[in-house]
């Protein structure tokens, strides 16, 4: 009789426990909540802008309209747009991909005084809020003569610039405003994978006889690399959602469109013009056009290839 | 087989990552910047909620409310009024009636937007119950411009009329008599006398419609005829904006604004400063001086516009908020009279012009003694404002609007005004032709 009730107690909990512990079974229980925020939060409005995107929607009146809003996208404003934000994806990579290194490389050296401040002080505009940043930028970038950047260039003997009405300081503005904010981001990324470098491989350079510059490029460098692939898979990303470096300085509408992203001409056309069937089709351009990029990327960095290949 | 299904998963996890990470823009201020309630005290009372950008009108509602309250202690009101930054108070209307949740009862609506929300079913309720027992009284070019198949949808919080500011403080020095401008040539010629002699230019050309619709307008002509099709590349459009270029180009009399539109930082410095002679706005401007330029005070005087050769058109109504009342609403009809009383009845537009210093779209209240009492605004310009706006009451015309309006302005943001005048890398007719081209693809 005790020997039944024991068992008894042992098997009811039992059953559950034992199906969820079970190494089958445990792994989806440990990813359901990411499972369910992701299929609610994102692969639905995925599948829903897609559906959207071959709908003309206004209240109460959706119906479909078969590719006319893919049609539509051909025009000379989402070229414009497409140029600027590719432009702008290329110049925000190099600088925030190389110049990172560098920095990081420095402020890790045994050399560098004050290094945790610099640290702080490079991290610190990635907390700033964009819009503070802007204004700031936009102030110091006035048209006027007596503006901050106007005054510098003027010590060279250079004529004030038009800063936000002319296309490449538009497209220096967003990068520079773009650069001085994740750029400390980037170096903390840098900075802890350089604390995976081994020490024993610079002594044995130093042994070799490698100088700093030898040394950098072909052991630092070399050690960095899954870390540069993602900085770039990251800084490629971000740069095609670019959206607010181009907000905070004209708003939606930049004169000759100089400052139009593909985002910021998919939420006026979507949601500022209430279109949202082009908007969605929009959307799905992009996702297209960075799911393309990131393939080619990552196939060209070797980010599929296992280590033994 | 193991390839494809590898990149769906690939694609999957760039969805994630295209959809993670913040956006600082538009997700922050999800709260109102400004609140306020009345009569939250009164039991009983029924609630109203109410939407706006400008903090000033909800001001101007509250006081209604408060009156409201006063005159009919049977039916109160619980009045809140939420103020929103400009475009999110838009998109979070756009988005809640589209969804068919979330609007509140009433919401201003500016002008530029309004054509947006006059399309599929329309969401807002008509108001021409109220309206057209009064219609005589009203400025009706105002009414229409909210207006879609005879339908009013909103109440017009000013006339707006475009009229010239001249500073009399520069026209003095450059020996300009400002009652001698009739004509578009006299101000031509003035400007130059202006320029010469005091080396300031006669006006500033803002780079959004600002600096061509009026003109486009008086001409007789519009972006879009009565049928609703586009005519922006009209041989008048492209005339009106020639004009607007000479002033810059051929004359030298006029610069491109400072900040590129008149509601910038650095044109109310550079207006206050006495950067240049003379202004073409509408006559809500004139809360602007009396905000944000004190410099000037007693040195501004209003003028109805020059004369265009061929057109009796003495003032265009431009600009302007709509409020209107949601299908949302939880009593339309309460919603409805109370926008009325603030808004519609001769009391309200009196408050129209006492609190908010707007013209009233109303013009049987142009004389009544409320209106003719001192206040700051006549002491800052001068007492026969509504003398001016009487004497052109027949000559004002207002703007077509239509679903596709919003597109053209937005040309004339981006392109037109920028091409023609700051790049000058385009002629009048060029720009118009090219952003015809642009509207076109959009409306086939």
């Amino acid at each position: 009789m005790g020997q039944e009730m024991k068992s008894n107690i042992y098997t009811r909990p039992n059953r559950l426990l034992t199906f969820l512990n079970s190494k089958k079974v445990a792994p989806y229980v440990f990813i359901f909540p990411f499972i369910i925020s992701f299929t609610l939060l994102t692969f639905y409005p995925t599948i829903q802008a897609f559906v959207m995107s071959f709908q003309r929607i206004l209240p109460g009146q959706t119906e479909f309209v078969g590719l006319s809003n893919y049609r539509r996208i051909l025009n000379p404003t989402f070229y414009q747009a497409f140029q600027n934000t590719t432009t702008y994806v290329i110049l925000t990579c190099v600088i925030l991909v190389t110049v990172p290194i560098f920095l990081a490389a420095m402020l890790n050296s045994k050399f560098a005084k004050f290094s945790t401040f610099y640290r702080a002080s490079l991290f610190i505009p990635s907390l700033a809020s964009i819009i503070v940043a802007g204004t700031v930028f936009r102030l110091l970038f006035g048209e006027t003569g007596s503006s901050f950047a106007n005054q510098v260039i003027g010590w060279f003997g250079v004529e004030p610039i038009q800063w936000q009405y002319t296309s490449w300081s538009a497209m220096f503005l967003m990068v520079i405003l773009s650069s001085w904010r994740w750029m400390g981001v980037n170096v903390m990324y840098y900075l802890a994978a350089l604390q995976n470098v081994p020490l024993e491989l610079y002594e044995s350079a130093d042994i070799d006889g490698a100088n700093v510059f030898q040394k950098f490029f072909y052991v630092t460098v070399p050690h960095l690399k899954p870390i540069i692939t993602f900085v770039t898979t990251i800084s490629i990303i971000n740069g095609f959602r670019m959206f607010e470096e181009s907000y905070v300085f004209w708003e939606t509408n930049s004169p000759g469109n100089i400052g139009l992203s593909m985002i910021g001409y998919m939420y006026t056309q979507g949601v500022q013009r209430n279109d949202m069937g082009f908007g969605a089709a929009l959307g799905v351009i992009i996702i297209l056009i960075i799911f393309v990029i990131s393939i080619i990327q990552l196939n060209l960095t070797g980010a599929f290839k296992r280590g033994d290949e | 087989m193991k390839k494809i299904y590898f990149s769906f998963v690939f694609l999957l996890l760039t969805i994630v990552l295209i959809a993670c990470g913040g956006n600082g823009a538009t997700e922050s201020g999800e709260e109102a910047e400004e609140v306020v309630t009345v009569g939250d005290n009164i039991e009983g009372a029924s609630e109203l909620t109410f939407w706006t950008f400008a903090g000033t009108h909800a001001d101007f509602f509250e006081d209604a409310a408060i009156r409201w309250n006063e005159e009919f202690p049977d039916n109160p009101i619980q009045f809140t009024a939420e103020t929103y930054p400009f475009d999110q108070m838009h998109n979070n209307l756009t988005l809640a009636l589209q969804s068919g949740q979330g609007a509140p009862d009433m919401v201003d609506i500016e002008i530029a937007r309004f054509p947006n929300f006059l399309q599929g079913e329309i969401q807002l309720e008509p108001l021409n119950d109220l309206i057209e027992p009064e219609i005589d009284n009203f400025i009706t070019e105002r009414l229409d411009m909210y207006s879609h198949e005879g339908q009013y949808y909103g109440a017009p919080t000013h006339l707006g009329a475009t009229v010239v500011y001249y500073n009399t403080a520069i026209m003095e020095e450059a020996g300009v008599d400002i009652d001698k401008i009739i004509t578009w040539d006299d101000y031509v010629e003035a400007g130059i006398q202006v320029t010469e002699n005091t080396g300031v230019p006669m006006t500033t050309i803002a780079e959004n419609w600002y600096g061509i619709w009026p003109f486009v307008r008086q001409s007789g002509s519009d972006f879009f005829d009565d049928n609703g099709d586009l005519t922006l590349d009209s041989a008048e459009n492209i005339e009106a904006l020639q004009f607007v270029a000479d002033l810059v180009i051929e004359h030298e009399i006029a610069d491109v604004t400072p900040g590129g539109h008149y509601h910038s930082e650095e044109f109310f410095g550079f207006m206050n400063g006495g950067g240049q002679a003379s202004l073409i706005a509408p006559t809500f401007y004139m809360n602007e001086f009396m905000v944000n330029m004190e410099d000037l005070d007693g040195n501004i005087e209003m003028r109805p516009l020059p004369e265009w050769p061929g057109s009796d058109t003495r003032s265009v109504a431009m600009g302007g908020t709509g409020t209107t009342v949601t299908n949302q609403a939880e009593d339309v009809e309460l919603a409805k009279d109370f926008l009325a009383y603030a808004k519609l009845t001769e009391e309200g537009n009196i408050a129209l012009w006492t609190q908010l210093g707007f013209d009233p779209p109303r013009w049987d209240v142009w004389d009544s003694e409320e209106i003719r009492e001192d206040n700051d605004f006549y002491r800052y310009f001068h007492d026969d404002i509504f003398d001016i706006l009487l004497d052109i009451r027949d000559d004002v015309v207002g703007v077509h609007m239509t679903p596709y309006t919003p597109d053209v302005l937005e040309e004339i943001d981006s392109n037109i005004m920028f091409n023609v005048l700051r790049q000058q890398s385009q002629t009048p007719e060029e720009a118009l032709q090219q952003a015809t081209e642009s509207v076109r693809a959009i409306m086939d």
